[in-house]
């Protein structure tokens, strides 16, 4: 009898584990036909949640994390409902500052590392700025949706200056604000914030992307480099290359060059070099840091 | 019990109706530093088919572990216990024995009819047959009126008399009852009294527990003696209690004949009375010596202990006051 | 096994002479008035209102009745010693958990349907007709009940071995855990930390998934509920009802009765 039952618990919980598996794959399905929030309200969740408002954010900072990181995973570009989860997180709990700054970098960014709703993304960082005035680095992502996202450099510009002007501020604040205005967009100008962001977060999501974005960078400066090298066979040859591997028979090139991630560029229809369609700088990001 | 015979429940016909052997019961108290009491102490005994069986020891004696483990409600430390034959750790043949815990209460949402009737289908019982030993039990114990009403309304007395119904409901071959005259009026007691006469001459065993020597010595076949978790003796009520006679005790007022102070300086004095105790054997020559000094006898009695006085000459004044045997710490 | 039926049918009775139903009245007069209200605050989402407020207000309910008469099924019995009586019978002590069991499960059935008959009332109040697709909220009732099974049966195995206060922190404790399951899983990948994320996950296998019950959402919107799913779940409590339920039997067979 003992025994017996000694023996129904390690069974039990055996089909409990396979059983869970089954489910988690029905309500997967059932998720992705249609991802819903019956409460788009914080503040009636807030209401809601009685004393325990600020653990409720933290559950939904966990779902929000899970459901992006999910998302990404499967390339999936519907994210309709991240705009209303950073909502309602940041009304629940207006002093959770990664939820900001999360939300300013993957609502603004396009398909498929974001929502590519970068109004969406001025809005919540807004809302973060009125809740924390004292913590500089909103300005700072505000600043760089204005810049990256949206072009407006003007009021990038006008970010980078309100920022600075919390005596905590770093001082290259000022100087971001004044090179922008001067300058408007330009490559330097752009690396620069991203290692900024890059080295200023701990969230590895966010991370990854800004990583991601600096190796684009390089990219776009080794294909400059490689047209100008197409454009000096184009003169020697009397023609223009077809191929990278023109360049490397005609001595020009040693041998087809990489990008940071490891795949050869590619001669497009257009005579411009270009990152490959398929290299993962173009989608989710792996492999080491650029040099 | 080789020649056992059996009968359809598959319970021995013969040997014993309860026998326990070497039965040990230790509680730990306490939660960090547990210190082991042992409540009952290597407990071996019988009790024959058909025979009343009293229990007798003061409180905390050890009577009602005995009972709670021989109904399987506790487990034994050591020691093995069986009732017609069979383990106690058989609940099948919980068909057979009736029990009444000691200061019963039973669900107080329900009516002692409804109760009873709940109990009676745990053995089987068809409804129309459920109806008519409820009534018939109710009856025996007196509460033929009150059978529906709540039992949250019940007095003491009265939960008393339906824990008795309920232990008899289904005519068992043994009945457990732990202190059964508690809490019981002198016309309850009788009538409970008369409930262990009737399964007597039905051939039914009965162990019954109390704390008063009058139950035990009015009703018993035999008696088992425990104290401080052991158990002291067992035998007729007789040969148990009252073999240590202390003699007779004569109630006289003295005459004037000669002879009386001879007599009267070994009497007590109480008022206009003396009181004089003596030898069996003597009686008779005290008897004459009174009448010679020509003193008014007014009583003879036979001086016997009292339980109270028996307890404490058989475990010593200092353990009747512990109730438990300590045997150290664990 | 009759004779656990005969302990669950008495169990059942004794919640009914205890007033348990009454908790009902509470429940319709919520209903009552959600129905009255919610057309006059949102336009266009009345049915969804109504089905999230009735199914949650089920659910909460139904726990805080798993909750708090399930720990006292058993402690109440030993405290009070009613079950001495009792287990002088030929009752076994597995008889008689199952049967406090089932009749705690009868009770809450009971219940549950009586409030989604008051739900599907101020639906069709709301709605002016009951459709085919409102199944689904029956779907949610019932998830709702297997859940409420598994919290009872948790609740009888913490009071067959501590008290009742401990007992009702810990199954309302594993119950939350339970609830949050999903994000107990999630811990290691957001940590990034593969012995945290192997412990986390281990650990949300054991736990009671109350998550996998929850479809007061799909519900509400109206979507169907695969058949494969109610299945996965009707088995799944069923399972962890079952290992509960040993567990209870293990420690309070060899129990002493104090």
């Amino acid at each position: 009898m003992a025994m017996l039952l000694l023996a129904v618990i390690p069974a039990g919980f055996a089909s409990v584990w396979r059983l869970q598996r089954g489910i988690d794959r029905q309500l997967a399905e059932m998720h992705q036909e249609q991802d819903e929030l019956v409460l788009r309200s914080g503040k009636m969740l807030r209401l809601l949640s009685l004393e325990y408002g600020a653990f409720l954010a933290d559950v939904y900072w966990t779902r929000t994390v899970q459901y992006y990181g999910d998302r990404r995973v499967r390339q999936v570009a519907n994210l309709e409902t991240l705009g209303p989860l950073l909502d309602v997180t940041t009304t629940l709990d207006p002093q959770l500052l990664p939820a900001y700054r999360f939300g300013a970098i993957f609502l603004a960014e396009n398909a498929p590392q974001g929502a590519g709703r970068p109004d969406l993304a001025v809005e919540l960082i807004q809302k973060g700025i009125r809740n924390n005035p004292d913590f500089w680095r909103l300005y700072y992502d505000l600043g760089f949706i204005y810049y990256w996202e949206l072009k407006d450099y003007k009021k990038a510009s006008e970010a980078f200056l309100e920022g600075s002007k919390n005596p905590k501020a770093l001082i290259w604040m000022k100087v971001m604000a004044a090179k922008i205005a001067a300058e408007g967009r330009s490559r330097e100008t752009s690396k620069i914030l991203w290692r900024e962001i890059y080295e200023s977060t701990q969230d590895k999501l966010v991370r990854e992307n800004a990583l991601r974005n600096l190796k684009l960078l390089r990219a776009e400066e080794d294909c400059e480099y490689l047209d100008g090298l197409a454009g000096r066979y184009a003169r020697s040859a009397q023609r223009r290359p077809e191929r990278l591997e023109d360049l490397v028979s005609a001595g020009i090139l040693p041998g087809v060059p990489v990008d940071p991630e490891g795949v050869p560029y590619v001669l497009g229809a257009d005579g411009k070099t270009h990152v490959h369609p398929k290299s993962p700088l173009l989608g989710y990001p792996k492999g080491p840091p650029p040099r | 019990m080789t020649a056992a015979r059996r009968n359809a429940n598959n319970t021995p016909m013969t040997g014993p109706a309860i026998e326990t052997e070497g039965l040990t019961k230790d509680y730990t108290t306490g939660f960090w530093l547990a210190k082991k009491k042992r409540s009952l102490d290597n407990l071996t005994m019988q009790v024959e088919r058909g025979e009343v069986f009293g229990f007798l020891g003061p409180n905390g004696a050890g009577k009602t572990t005995t009972i709670k483990l021989l109904m399987g409600l506790t487990f034994p430390s050591a020691g093995t216990a069986r009732i017609l034959g069979r383990p106690v750790s058989d609940v099948g043949m919980h068909n057979e024995i009736g029990y009444l815990p000691e200061q019963p209460y039973f669900y107080d949402y329900l009516t002692a009819c409804e109760l009873l009737d709940y109990f009676a289908r745990f053995h089987g019982y068809g409804a129309a047959e459920r109806r008519e030993r409820v009534e018939r039990m109710l009856k025996k114990v007196g509460l033929e009126t009150a059978g529906k009403i709540q039992l949250r309304k019940y007095s003491k007395g009265m939960l008393q008399r339906v824990g008795v119904a309920q232990a008899i409901l289904h005519d068992p071959q043994v009945v457990i009852l732990d202190e059964p005259m508690s809490g019981l009026d002198p016309l309850g007691r009788r009538e409970v009294r008369d409930i262990i006469l009737e399964l007597k001459r039905a051939g039914r065993t009965v162990l019954f527990s109390t704390h008063i020597l009058g139950d035990a010595e009015m009703l018993c076949d035999r008696v088992g003696v425990i104290a401080g978790g052991k158990l002291r003796g067992v035998g007729a009520p007789k040969e148990i209690v009252g073999v240590q006679s202390h003699g007779m005790e004569i109630l006289f007022e003295p005459g004037s004949g000669a002879g009386a102070a001879g007599i009267l300086e070994k009497a007590v004095r109480m008022g206009e009375r003396y009181r004089i105790e003596v030898a069996e054997g003597e009686l008779y020559g005290a008897i004459e010596q009174l009448r010679a000094a020509g003193a008014k006898i007014l009583s003879v009695v036979q001086v016997r202990q009292t339980l109270e006085d028996y307890f404490l000459e058989l475990i010593g004044a200092e353990q009747a006051r512990t109730s438990a045997v300590e045997v150290g710490e664990k | 096994m009759k004779r656990a039926g005969i302990v669950a049918w008495n169990t059942f009775r004794e919640a009914v002479r205890d007033r348990v139903l009454y908790n009902l009245v509470f429940f319709a007069l919520l209903m009552i008035a959600a129905a009255l209200l919610v057309g006059q605050i949102s336009i266009g989402i009345e049915q969804i209102v109504i089905v999230t407020l009735g199914l949650s207000a089920i659910s909460l309910i139904g726990i805080l009745m798993a909750v708090f008469i399930g720990v006292g099924l058993v402690s109440k019995e030993m405290e009070k010693r009613t079950l001495y009586a009792l287990l002088a019978k030929p009752v076994r002590r597995w008889e008689f958990l199952l049967g406090k069991f089932a009749g705690l499960a009868l009770t809450l059935a009971v219940n549950t349907a009586a409030m989604a008959t008051g739900l599907a009332g101020a639906m069709w109040l709301v709605q002016g007709s009951l459709r085919a697709e409102d199944a689904a909220v029956l779907v949610a009732v019932y998830f709702i009940l297997l859940k409420l099974a598994i919290v009872v049966s948790l609740a009888l195995l913490f009071s067959c071995f501590t008290t009742p206060l401990l007992s009702t922190l810990f199954t309302a404790g594993l119950y939350v855990a339970g609830v949050f399951a999903p994000e107990i899983r999630a811990i290691g990948k957001v940590t990034g930390n593969a012995a945290l994320d192997a412990v986390a996950m281990g650990f949300s296998y054991l736990l009671p998934n109350f998550d996998n019950f929850n479809v007061i959402a799909a519900a509400a919107h109206r979507r169907a509920i695969p058949g494969m799913l109610v299945a996965q779940n009707t088995l799944y409590a069923a399972v962890y009802c079952a290992i509960a339920l040993t567990g209870a039997t293990m420690i309070f067979s060899r129990r002493n009765l104090k």
